[in-house]
C-alpha cells in the first residue's frame, strides 16, 4: 500500500515539477509549484514525519508560495507569458543540458554508494515519529549555535529588506505633485 | 476485506463530516439573516416557511438554476477550480478536529476524531492557511479589476493575521507541554484557559475574525469600494461554493475558539452531555460570529494593517514572554 502511495505522490510530484519549467503562465508554474510541495509534504508523512510534513505546508505553501503569487499578479504577466520556454538561441544550452544530465546519470549508476543504498534494509517503520520536544531540544541545545546563528542572518535579511525599500528622504523623484506642496 | 472492515468507522465518520459541513450552511445562513434581521429591528425572511426557515432551500434552488457565467477574458481553467480549491482546506481542517471524549457504539470504543494528530494544532493553522489561494485564483483568474484588488487586499490580510495568529497559540501550547488538541482540551480540566490566556484568547478572536474575513475585516469584499471583491465574476453554484467556505471559516474558528480557551467539553453541568455541551459553545461562539457583523462598522485598509502588525502582533509576542514567566 505504501508503496503505491510513493509512486503516486512521486510521479504527481514530477509531473508539476516539469509544469512549473515549462508552463507559459508565470501564475500557472506557480500554481503548479504549489502542488508539487503538497506532493512532497505527502511523503514526508509516509516517511513518519508528520511535524515536517506540517511545516512544509505551513512555510513553503502557505508562506512562500503566497507571497510569490502576490509579487506575480503586481506584474504585468501578459508579456512574460507570450514569449515561448525554448527561444532559438536556447537549443545549445539545451545540449549541454541534456549532456550534463547524462553524465549525472551515468556517474550516479556507476556509483557504489548505490549499491550499498539498495542493499540496505529499509529504516524502521515500527518506531514512533520523532515528537516535537525532541526537536525543540535537539534545536535548543545540540544545535543552539546554528540555530540563533541561522536566525540572526534572517533578521539582518529583514533589516536590509526594509532599508532598500525605504524612500531615501533626500530623493524627490518618487514624491508627487501633491506631496510636494 | 478485513482492511475495509477496519477502515469502515473511519469511512462512517467521513461522510458524516462531509454531510454534515455540506448542510451546516444552510441552517446558518437562515440563522444570519435572522439575527441581522433582530438586530436592525425587523423580522427578517418570514415568508419561506414558518419564520422563513425554509429560506435557505429558496436560496439553495436559486443559485443552482442560476447560469454558470465565465468572463470571456478569464483563464478558464484556473476560474473553474477555483471555487472549489477554495472549498478543499475547511474540509480538511476537520481531520484533526476532536468533538468529545471515545464513545462506545456498537460494543466497540469510537473515537470522536478522524485522527489524533501530535501536531493537530499546527496542522490546522498550516492547512487554513492554504485557504487564501482559492481567493487568489479566483480574484486573478477572473481577469478583472475589482476581483484582482479583492484577492491582494485577501492576501495581505491573511499573511499579516496568520503571524499573531499562529503566536497566539503558543500560550496554549506551552500550558498543554503538547500540540496535540485531546491533550490540550485535557490540560482544561479545572480552569479553562481563557483565565491563563486572556490575552492570547483576544488576539486569537481578533485575528480569526480577520482570517475568515469577516466585519469589522472584510476589506477583501468590500461591497462598497470593490463590487464584491475576488468573487465579483462569480454566479449560480461556484458563488455558492465561496459561501458555502466562508461559513465553514466560521465554524472552524468557533470550534477552535471552544478548544483551545473554553476548555471544550470539560466543565459540562449535571444532566448535559459532553458533545452537546461541546457543540453548544461552538453554537455561541458562532453567534458572536454574527452579533459582530451587524454591529461593527468595516475597518479602513491602513487601520487593518496597523492593529495587524502594531497592536495584535506586540501583543501576542508579550503574551508568550508573561506566560513564560508565570509558568517557570
Amino acid at each position: 500500500m505504501e508503496e503505491e502511495f510513493f509512486l503516486l505522490l512521486a510521479v504527481v510530484a514530477t509531473a508539476t515539477g516539469l509544469l512549473v519549467v515549462v508552463a507559459k503562465n508565470p501564475i500557472h508554474s506557480a500554481l503548479a509549484l504549489v502542488a508539487c510541495f503538497v506532493q512532497v509534504a505527502a511523503l514526508f508523512i509516509l516517511l513518519g514525519s508528520p511535524f515536517l510534513a506540517v511545516i512544509q505546508i505551513f512555510v513553503y505553501v502557505g508562506a512562500v508560495m503566497v507571497l510569490f503569487l502576490f509579487v506575480i499578479m503586481m506584474l504585468d504577466v501578459q508579456k512574460e507569458a507570450k514569449t515561448r520556454f525554448l527561444t532559438p538561441g536556447a537549443v545549445p544550452s539545451l545540449i549541454v543540458l541534456l549532456l550534463l544530465a547524462g553524465e549525472m546519470l551515468f556517474l550516479l549508476l556507476q556509483s557504489d554508494r548505490l549499491q550499498t543504498f539498495r542493499a540496505a534494509s529499509p529504516p524502521d517503520q515500527t518506531q514512533t515519529p520523532a515528537d516535537i520536544s525532541e526537536l525543540s531540544l535537539l534545536l535548543f541545545q545540540d544545535y543552539l549555535l546554528p540555530f540563533e546563528v541561522a536566525s540572526v542572518i534572517l533578521l539582518v535579511a529583514l533589516v536590509g529588506a526594509v532599508v532598500l525599500a525605504q524612500a531615501d528622504p533626500e530623493d524627490n523623484t518618487h514624491t508627487s505633485g501633491e506631496e510636494a506642496k | 476485506m478485513e482492511s475495509v472492515i477496519a477502515i469502515l468507522p473511519l469511512l462512517i465518520k467521513m461522510a458524516v463530516i462531509v454531510a454534515v459541513l455540506l448542510l451546516l450552511p444552510m441552517p446558518l445562513t437562515w440563522l444570519e439573516r435572522k439575527i441581522a434581521g433582530h438586530i436592525q429591528q425587523r423580522p427578517g425572511p418570514m415568508r419561506v416557511g414558518w419564520h422563513g426557515v425554509l429560506q435557505p432551500v429558496a436560496d439553495a434552488i436559486k443559485l443552482l438554476t442560476k447560469e454558470d457565467h465565465i468572463p470571456a477574458e478569464a483563464d478558464r481553467l484556473l476560474f473553474k477550480i477555483a471555487p472549489i480549491v477554495a472549498l478543499v482546506p475547511p474540509f480538511v481542517v476537520f481531520v484533526a478536529i476532536p468533538f468529545g471524549e471515545p464513545v462506545q457504539m456498537f460494543g466497540t470504543e469510537v473515537t470522536l476524531s478522524l485522527s489524533n494528530m501530535n501536531v493537530g494544532l499546527l496542522f490546522i493553522l498550516a492547512v487554513s492557511g492554504i485557504g487564501v489561494f482559492g481567493i487568489i485564483l479566483a480574484g486573478w483568474a477572473s481577469n478583472s479589476k475589482y476581483a484582482v484588488l479583492g484577492s491582494l487586499r485577501s492576501i495581505a490580510q491573511m499573511i499579516s493575521y496568520e503571524i499573531p495568529m499562529g503566536f497566539s497559540v503558543i500560550g496554549v501550547v506551552m500550558l498543554a507541554g503538547s500540540m496535540n488538541l485531546f491533550d490540550i482540551v485535557a490540560r482544561q480540566d479545572g480552569l479553562w484557559n481563557i483565565v491563563y490566556q486572556p490575552i492570547g484568547f483576544f488576539v486569537f478572536f481578533v485575528a480569526g475574525l480577520a482570517e475568515a474575513q469577516r466585519i469589522p475585516f472584510d476589506l477583501p469584499e468590500a461591497e462598497g469600494d470593490l463590487g464584491a471583491g475576488y468573487h465579483t465574476e462569480y454566479s449560480g453554484i461556484r458563488f455558492s461554493f465561496f459561501m458555502l467556505a466562508e461559513y465553514l471559516v466560521v465554524v472552524v474558528l468557533a470550534i477552535l475558539n471552544v478548544i483551545l480557551f473554553f476548555g471544550g467539553w470539560q466543565g459540562t453541568p449535571p444532566l448535559v452531555n459532553p458533545i452537546l455541551w461541546f457543540f453548544l459553545k461552538v453554537g455561541f461562539f458562532i453567534w458572536v460570529f454574527m452579533w459582530f457583523r451587524f454591529t461593527f462598522p468595516r475597518y479602513r485598509y491602513d487601520q487593518l494593517m496597523t492593529i495587524g502588525w502594531k497592536v495584535l502582533l506586540p501583543l501576542s509576542l508579550v503574551n508568550i514572554l508573561v506566560s513564560g514567566f508565570f509558568m517557570f
